[in-house]
């Protein structure tokens, strides 16, 4: 794994998770406006999945830690983009 | 089942619920408990503060529903991946299961401190923080019974809405379809 690559934290779409539950999860623990959480709901609805937050490694395991508290399928990787 | 959660004043939501649905949602939230598994509870002389640093599991439960209540945090499936996502679950999953046993255990102590009417139905009011435990809780019992049904993608929805009566998960999906109207309510009274 790279030093100097940023990480992100990934959301992967579900069937069963509601898009209002996915978009108060955003709104909640990040703090995010409700259009931009609704865009990111949204994008992990149509693409399959989105980046929604990014930092050091230690932020994202917390961040998919809270993501897996909430019921949503998350994973953090190195951002190679 | 036709109940739907509405806001209070001052904050909180309520419902009506009858005395049939009251039995079916303590059932699920009993069954969650026990998929979930028992809480942190030192065994017999044990001590408590070890207890504080017992590490979790490594593998991915073998249930399929437990398995997405505790997913990987690692999608990769190269061995450093594989590694990195063994040392989270040892470090996290402890605290997840009890997190999904407090969201279990509230909806059951609320629908207990229920006083029901002489038909057996009550309007359940929840505070703030009740709300956020039933909305954690009728998430993860969606999900487990979502995995159970094979739910895969969004068509497999659509297809559930319009399975015959003589199917054998129709009471299941009923269960599924009505847990998913209660959520959707929920959630918009705390947005």
């Amino acid at each position: 794994m790279e030093p100097d690559v940023p990480w992100v934290t990934i959301v992967h779409n579900d069937p069963v998770n509601l898009m209002s539950y996915v978009t108060y999860v955003f709104q909640t623990y990040f703090g995010y406006s409700k259009d931009k959480a609704h865009k990111l709901m949204l994008d992990v609805h149509h693409k399959g999945r989105a980046v929604v937050s990014s930092g050091t490694r230690e932020e994202m395991e917390r961040d998919v830690q809270a993501m897996h508290g909430y019921g949503l399928w998350a994973t953090l990787s190195q951002d190679r983009n | 089942m036709s109940g739907h959660f509405e806001a209070l004043p001052g904050g909180g939501a309520a419902v009506p619920l009858d005395e049939v649905e009251i039995s079916i949602l303590r059932s699920l939230a009993v069954q969650l408990l026990e998929l979930i598994g028992p809480g942190d509870v030192p065994p017999k002389g044990e001590d408590p503060l070890a207890e504080l640093f017992r590490e979790g599991p490594s593998e991915p439960p073998a249930d399929p529903a437990l398995a997405r209540l505790f997913p990987n945090a690692y999608a990769d499936e190269d061995e450093e991946s594989r590694a990195a996502s063994a040392e989270f679950r040892r470090y996290t999953e402890n605290d997840l299961r009890t997190r999904k046993r407090e969201d279990a255990l509230a909806v059951v102590r609320s629908l207990d401190a229920l006083d029901p009417a002489g038909d057996g139905g009550a309007v359940l009011k929840l505070t703030p923080e009740d709300a956020r435990h039933w909305l954690g809780a009728l998430n993860d019992l969606r999900l487990t019974i979502g995995t159970r049904l094979e739910v895969s993608d969004e068509d497999d929805n659509d297809e559930l809405y319009r399975l015959p009566d003589s199917d054998p998960r129709k009471p299941m999906v009923m269960a599924y379809l009505w847990l998913g109207a209660l959520q959707e309510t929920l959630v918009e009274t705390l947005m």
